[in-house]
């Protein structure tokens, strides 16, 4: 189906499941422990042996040497795979460094060898009897010294922001010069990690010349073009399989170094191996989102109309990486005249830097927001009111350019209503509760909606039963649910006559999921497939298929209602489709908007920080499941609270790596860090999106969050600190009541 | 656990390091593992194993009962998924060998409640969205459990104010004792939610 014209009136209006907050299907088994991830399933092939991942001890080099005899005599080892014995593997899609091969060490922990056997014990202890010779090479580690002379590159974060190295509208310099009112601020973000709770993770089988990869993977189709790629093999001789991700955020995106090692490692052991990459490793080993020094300058007349607008990041890479697409969503928040963006990328031999939820915006968003707060405050404005004031409704970079639908102004009001904003203090550091500095922040939240084409086989059987398989996949986002309400409103059952089957690379390609893609793209490949299943059914029956209503696990046309399983009662019905998107998104702007509000305490004398309210106010189209679009978005405002206070990967700037790679140096928000978190959602839709209607909500929560808590932590102290994360460090000295 | 198992456990690990290892490791490369015989009771069923000594308790439910339900997020004691209740008490399970639990009463997931017959913290999580990727899900849900039975045993926490007074269920102490189970994708807030409405349900 192509989706080249809006959406008109369809099945999918009756919302009578789709829009409902449904619990999710999937949900006894994730509760009960009875949901199978990649390394668990014991199911799908005997006699799995364990492999262990060795990573590089240095940073930047050559590998010499490997002594891997020890090893190879421990008990119960069954082979070793080296990098030296392997020529350097291509690499798949998204992928800066090379997982595997050749004696080049590109950064810390790069995997160099994989021991396999008979147990992890085993494994793990002829691991340690390895030994290695390096040539070690100096390296660049320190984004700080090496942003000097960056240059500017364009950019596509493949997940929804990029574009050119500079982009320009009017004469910002001459604005800005002129501009009665100017804030000119660099600021900093912090390198972070993912830190999903799964490791990456696969069990590797052969059988003859064909794989299969039961893995955690978010992109089922690059994932299968890039494991063939990579080994060197036909696509038609691989699958995989990835029916439950323990979480992504973008670090699961493309084939890693436990899917290729498990697949060396069973080659070489003649069985099947699985392979989970340990805690230690995934910081150094797999990616992160990359530091940024960001400036911000805004000049705006007395009354607050912005004139003029800059945005420029830094961030640094490996060779052939991207940089951070920071300043995207300054091209599109607010309106002025004369505008700049720039992203320069500095090269640096730290692992490699590559999406993490919200690429660009996350880390965007955390600076101009905060800038934002400051120039609203230097014209004495509201900051709610000073952003209504600078809103647009087209593209300020292609003014023709209109955006679909957009309704910040809307979450900015029921948010500041809401939350109580009123009865803000506009002087910071004025407000005392006990021990408690207190204080209120917001900030805007934006996340452009792609739309990815998305495909689908849906499958009725006599019993009235529908079966969905995509190879979509749920990394938590709550795709199960939403495809089988799809399915459900667009067949006129209930849900539990609906089955879904996802992750496997046998099933019909799907967007995948990321960039807040996944929703709208693969349910409406859903609706693409089911369209056409309605026709089957109707000619099975031979009723006129304009006429024929579905409804109440029956199909209707003038007097006559059959069940609906009756029209596979002489065989299975099947039907398959792909939604492919036309310019709609090209001719117009597709966003989310959304609207942060919170409130901080700090203590007095330790200055740290508590976080007490939070409240979204989310327009990202229909909501197909409020109840799990909810969790997206909190999870979010969760991820982004930590980001604004405690995430930060520390670089070791002289042996290059990144220190704190585990769970306990590595903080990421436990359950005391976080409040009862309010969201609500505009009920809105955008036919311009899909037949769906709906758009991403998935990192929209996550966008503009940790501004609204730097805004916060400033109105309950007045210390504005530009450097993430807001640690109590860099607040103790200058605390007001501090000496 | 006793102050024998203990001893016992930490005299098996201590022979563990002692084992004779060459000049180089060469010799050690050709030791055996040590095994051991080990019987605990799992979800009520009695299970008699033979493993190796450096087997975790975590490790011995995933890989040789084949009970993935407790997952293994960092295998380190700073995540939390694996959490079980051990002999009445939530532990991590990656922090503890098996040979260390012989006779020991284990629960795990799997026996809190099966996907037809949940048990009420499970349902609860499952009305609150209290899990999104579901992988610390088993985890939240075990301490969960632990947590609401030591705060009606009267076991005080870090935020409890009155040593003195019976400990209530309230936010801040949900908050503060589910602190070692980290989930990434945010859900803590229905969490809460979820375990007060059982808290609620159990007063």
């Amino acid at each position: 189906m192509k989706f080249d014209t809006p959406a008109g009136q369809n099945p999918i209006d009756q919302l009578k499941v789709v829009g409902k907050p449904t619990e999710r299907i999937d949900g006894k088994y994730k509760t009960t422990g009875t949901a199978a991830y990649a390394y668990e399933r014991h199911d799908v092939v005997p006699n799995q042996a364990y492999g262990y991942v060795l990573g590089a001890g240095i940073s930047k080099g050559r590998v010499r040497a490997i002594h891997v005899e020890d090893a190879k005599r421990a008990p119960g080892v069954l082979a070793v795979v080296t990098t030296l014995e392997t020529p350097r593997l291509e690499r798949g899609m998204m992928n800066t460094a090379y997982l595997f091969g050749g004696d080049t060490v590109q950064h810390y922990h790069q995997a160099i060898a994989v021991v396999v056997a008979e147990t992890f014990e085993q494994a793990r202890a002829a691991a340690f009897l390895v030994t290695v010779d390096y040539a070690a090479e100096a390296g660049k580690f320190d984004l700080a010294v090496e942003a000097k002379g960056a240059p500017p590159v364009p950019s596509d974060s493949g997940e929804g922001s990029g574009g050119d190295g500079e982009e320009r509208v009017g004469d910002f310099e001459g604005a800005f010069a002129q501009a009665p009112v100017t804030l000119d601020e660099t600021y900093s973000t912090a390198d972070e990690s993912h830190a999903m709770m799964e490791p990456h993770a696969t069990v590797a089988a052969w059988d003859g010349d064909k794989l299969t990869l039961w893995t955690s993977n978010q992109m089922i189709a690059w994932g299968h073009g890039s494991i063939a790629k990579i080994l060197g093999i036909p696509k038609e001789n691989v699958r995989i399989d990835s029916p439950y991700v323990g979480g992504g955020f973008g670090g699961k995106l493309f084939v890693r170094a436990d899917a290729v090692l498990a697949a060396l490692g069973a080659k070489a052991a003649g069985r099947p191996v699985k392979v989970a990459l340990t805690r230690p490793l995934i910081a150094n080993n797999t990616t992160h989102r990359p530091a940024t020094i960001q400036r911000v300058r805004i000049g705006a007349t007395k009354d607050g109309t912005i004139t003029a607008i800059a945005h420029e990041s830094t961030s640094g890479n490996l060779p052939d990486g991207d940089p951070e697409t920071a300043v995207s969503q300054t091209k599109l928040l607010y309106a002025g005249a004369n505008r700049l963006t720039a992203m320069k990328l500095a090269h640096l031999d730290l692992p490699e830097g590559n999406a993490m939820r919200a690429p660009g915006e996350a880390p965007g968003l955390m600076v101009l927001e905060v800038a934002m707060d400051e120039m609203a405050e230097k014209l004495g404005l509201d900051p709610v009111a000073f952003r209504i004031r600078n809103d647009t409704q087209v593209d300020p970079q292609a003014p023709e350019r209109p955006f679909s639908h957009r309704d910040l102004v809307g979450c900015l009001r029921l948010g500041a209503d809401t939350f109580g904003w009123a009865k803000r203090n506009p002087r910071p550091g004025q407000v005392r509760d006990g021990q408690w500095l207190v204080g209120i922040g917001m900030a805007a939240a934006f996340r452009n909606n792609m739309v990815l084409k998305s495909g689908a086989r849906v499958r009725l059987d006599g019993s009235g039963t529908v079966t969905v398989e995509t190879d979509m996949t749920d990394i938590g986002t709550g795709s199960y649910t939403i495809i089988a309400q799809t399915a459900a409103e667009m067949m006129g059952l209930p849900l539990d006559k609906i089955v879904v089957r996802l992750g496997d690379s046998d099933f019909p390609v799907s967007s995948g999921s990321g960039g807040q893609f996944g929703a709208n793209s693969s349910t409406a490949g859903v609706y693409a497939a089911c369209v056409k299943l309605r026709e089957a059914v109707a000619q099975r029956l031979g009723i006129n298929s304009a006429d024929a209503v579905f409804a109440d696990g029956e199909v209707r046309a003038g007097n006559r209602a059959v069940p609906l399983g009756e029209a596979a009662a002489q065989g299975a019905l099947s039907a398959e489709d792909t939604i492919e998107f036309g310019d709609l998104s090209k001719k117009q702007q597709q966003s989310t908007f959304g609207a942060h509000f919170v409130e901080v305490g700090v203590d007095a004398d330790t200055a740290e920080i508590r976080v007490r309210r939070m409240l979204a106010v989310c327009a990202a189209g229909r909501i197909l499941n409020p109840k799990s679009a909810r969790s997206q978005v909190i999870g979010g405002m969760t991820m982004g609270t930590g980001a604004a206070l405690m995430e930060e990967l520390a670089v070791d700037t002289k042996r290059g790596f990144f220190a704190n790679h585990d769970l306990a140096g590595y903080e990421v928000p436990v359950h005391a860090d976080i409040p009862h978190q309010e969201v609500i959602f505009l009920d809105e839709v955008d036919p311009m999106s899909s037949p769906m209607k709906a758009k991403g909500v998935g990192e929209l929560g996550i966008c503009g969050v940790g501004a609204a808590v730097a805004n916060a932590v400033y109105n309950a102290t007045g210390i504005r600190v530009r450097d993430y994360p807001l640690t109590l460090d860099k607040f103790l000295e200058r605390m007001p009541d501090a000496a | 656990m006793s102050r024998r198992d203990m001893v016992a456990g930490a005299t098996a690990a201590a022979a563990l390091t002692t084992l004779p290892s060459g000049a180089r490791a060469g010799s050690a490369a050709a030791d055996k593992p040590v095994m051991a015989k080990v019987g605990l009771t799992v979800n009520g069923q009695r299970r008699e194993l033979e493993l190796d000594i450096r087997t975790s308790l975590l490790d011995a439910a995933r890989e040789h009962l084949h009970l993935t339900g407790s997952k293994k997020g960092c295998d380190h004691g700073q995540c939390g998924a694996c959490t079980m209740i051990v002999d009445g008490r939530r532990i991590n399970a990656c922090l503890t060998l098996a040979v260390m639990h012989q006779g020991s009463e284990i629960t795990t997931i799997e026996g809190l409640g099966q996907p037809d017959n949940l048990h009420p913290m499970q349902a609860a999580f499952i009305k609150h969205d209290g899990y999104q990727c579901g992988y610390c899900t088993p985890g939240q849900i075990c301490s969960g459990v632990a947590v609401l039975a030591e705060i009606k045993a009267g076991i005080p926490s870090h935020v409890t104010a009155d040593l003195n007074a019976p400990t209530e269920v309230s936010e801040a102490e949900i908050r503060e004792r589910m602190s070692g189970n980290i989930c990434r994708c945010g859900a803590y807030s229905n969490i809460v939610e979820a375990m007060t409405e059982v808290a609620g349900r159990q007063a």
